[in-house]
């Protein structure tokens, strides 16, 4: 299945990844490559069957609801490349 | 190679035990052997030796006489696990300089045992690969041919053992990333069954597939490690609830009775004759051994593939959501938050798991969800009943881990479904969540070949027992390469 290049962006800016042309291009031509590939799932006959999502057969696991220790501020802040007054450090959200 | 100190665990063991060698001692040895070889194999992207050498000296002065088996020997664990204080990249740009502030369970299992790690070994990015040539910082050589690629994932991990650089390692595998290198590299791995061994501290790759385990020579060694990491643990919550037996009792050299089945779809089209060759000699072996050899079907083995490429890439994407450059790895510079983000997402990540973020976020977009993904959930489905009416019949399959032996480096970079095809005997496995062993069972064209081992869940005891008698019968797993 070939995918277009305005779909390829769109994936791209939903996954937050900016890419140049030229890579966004490479990733066209792999991307409809392999879900070529993928396609092959198309004749198989799955009525009826339910989906696996996980294989544990675990349902929802619950712990006592009590307070435990976590990190410190100083260590949730350790390696963030830009901080202030003891809060992540951003560039403004929103456009002037 | 030069033997002067114990290669394996249960060797290394016995010697610190006996007082014969202290665990500062061969400590030091293998920190030499790592200056001798590593500037070839390159299997470290951080050795910790004064952190190793303090722990060495703490071991030998905290020994007593019920110590783990593990007290005092040396290791060293893939870079996609959480290590308190040293630094865990992943393989990736994205997280260049992250030190974590914790320790992954597996870690402090193996800390409260009084293991040494040496040190954090390369691996693709993420663990996102099958030949560890997607690291961001360097490739890992080959130790039977340094033209050649270690595989992948875990590359360091299976390059670090078979170069005589460390005598265990752990590794984590998604789709193969234990096993395939294990093969390829000429020693055993060990993919636990999902939720044996804790993920916590375990940097998320595909959540309902990752699972940690040990590479060592032998599967008694395998069976020493796994002992110390399996286990319940209430900060992951996939993690079973199931009492971790003792795995070395299992280990009694006896196979007579065990029912193999031979699955006829593992030997795909494109196998290399050599690799089939020895996969079946070894099959041959366990028969000769008194176990009961027969074929079987799995017929839905082919969907594997695209049902792992859908799964596999969509947990991926919502994973890798959180690197973003805000609360921790370097950022690139941008006008606003989400040109930074962007920027940094763009930049940072290497093509690899670029391209798997986009796959996996294209199959769960709207309007493609059903097509894809809740499709591959419903094949997988199919895949799973394959193994659980196979195992009705036997205990163990066996099979051939990768189709190849180790192949060139650069030779399938830039084609990436050549590169998931390596994959192909290994990933139906962690789509069902059985547990599954590697064991060196022959070279082809001088490069080693693994046997594939796949047992029912929770059944590790059965699959060790399997390979450690195979291993009693055979030498394999004593072969060296000429480093």
């Amino acid at each position: 299945m070939a995918l277009s290049s305005q779909e390829v962006a769109h994936v791209a800016r939903l996954a937050r990844l900016r890419l140049s042309a030229e890579e966004l291009e490479r990733m066209r031509s792999q991307l409809s490559n392999i879900l070529d590939y993928i396609a092959m799932l198309q004749e198989v006959n799955v009525d009826g069957v339910p989906p696996t999502a996980q294989v544990t057969d675990l349902v929802t696991v619950m712990r006592p609801d009590e307070v435990t220790t976590g990190l410190t501020r100083e260590q949730a802040l350790a390696n963030a490349p830009d901080q202030r007054e003891g809060m992540f450090r951003v560039k403004p959200v929103f456009d002037a | 190679m030069t033997e002067r100190y114990p290669t394996t665990v249960a060797a290394a063991s016995a010697a610190l035990a006996a007082g014969e060698l202290s665990s500062a001692e061969l400590t030091e040895a293998y920190l030499s052997r790592i200056e001798a070889v590593e500037p070839t194999v390159r299997a470290f992207l951080t050795i910790t030796a004064e952190r190793a050498l303090e722990r060495a000296r703490r071991a030998d002065a905290t020994r007593r006489a019920d110590s783990s088996p593990l007290h005092g020997v040396p290791l060293a664990i893939k870079d996609v696990i959480c290590t308190n204080g040293v630094p865990t990249t992943c393989g990736s740009a994205i997280l260049e300089g992250f030190v974590p502030p914790y320790d992954a369970t597996v870690v402090e299992r193996l800390e409260a045992a009084g293991a040494v790690s040496l040190g954090k070994l390369n691996c693709d990015e993420f663990a996102m690969g099958s030949s560890t040539e997607t690291s961001a910082y360097h490739i890992t050589r080959n130790p039977w041919d340094p033209e050649r690629v270690p595989g992948g994932s875990s590359g360091g991990s299976a390059a670090v053992v078979a170069a005589g650089m460390a005598p265990a390692s752990l590794g984590t595998d998604t789709g193969g990333s234990i096993r395939q290198p294990a093969a390829l590299c000429g020693v055993s791995g060990l993919k636990p069954t999902y939720g044996r061994v804790s993920r916590y501290g375990l940097v998320a790759f595909g959540s309902s597939l990752d699972q940690i385990g040990p590479f060592a020579w032998t599967a008694a060694d395998l069976a020493l490690i796994l002992g110390v990491i399996a286990g319940h643990d209430p900060r992951d919550g996939t993690s079973a609830p199931i009492p971790v037996p003792d795995y070395r009792a299992a280990l009694t050299g006896e196979i007579r009775g065990l029912r193999v089945g031979v699955p006829r779809e593992y030997f795909v089209e494109g196998m290399e004759p050599g690799v089939e060759a020895a996969t079946r000699e070894a099959i041959a072996a366990l028969k000769d051994l008194g176990a009961d050899v027969v074929e079987v079907s799995l017929p839905h083995t082919k969907y594997a593939l695209p049902t792992y490429y859908i799964i596999a890439p969509a947990e991926a994407s919502a994973n890798l959501a959180r690197y973003d450059g805000v609360r921790y790895g370097p950022r690139e510079p941008g006008e606003t938050m989400w040109d930074e983000i962007e920027l940094t997402r763009g930049r940072r990540f290497g093509a690899e798991v670029r391209r798997r973020i986009m796959l996996g976020t294209y199959a769960l977009s709207a309007g493609y969800y059903d097509a894809y993904y809740k499709r591959a959930q419903q094949v997988r489905t199919l895949i799973k009943r394959d193994f659980e009416e196979a195992f009705a019949q036997v205990d163990v399959l066996a099979t051939p881990t990768s189709p190849t032996v180790a192949f060139k480096i650069g030779q399938k970079l830039d084609d990436p479904l050549a590169m998931y095809l390596t994959d192909v005997c290994t990933l139906p496995i962690n789509l069902a969540g059985m547990p599954s062993l590697v064991v060196p069972c022959g070279f082809s064209e001088g490069l080693p070949v693994g046997l594939q081992l796949i047992g029912r869940p929770f059944a590790e005891e059965t699959l060790l027992r399997t390979g450690d008698a195979y291993q009693r019968a055979t030498d394999w797993h004593t072969r060296r390469p000429a480093l």
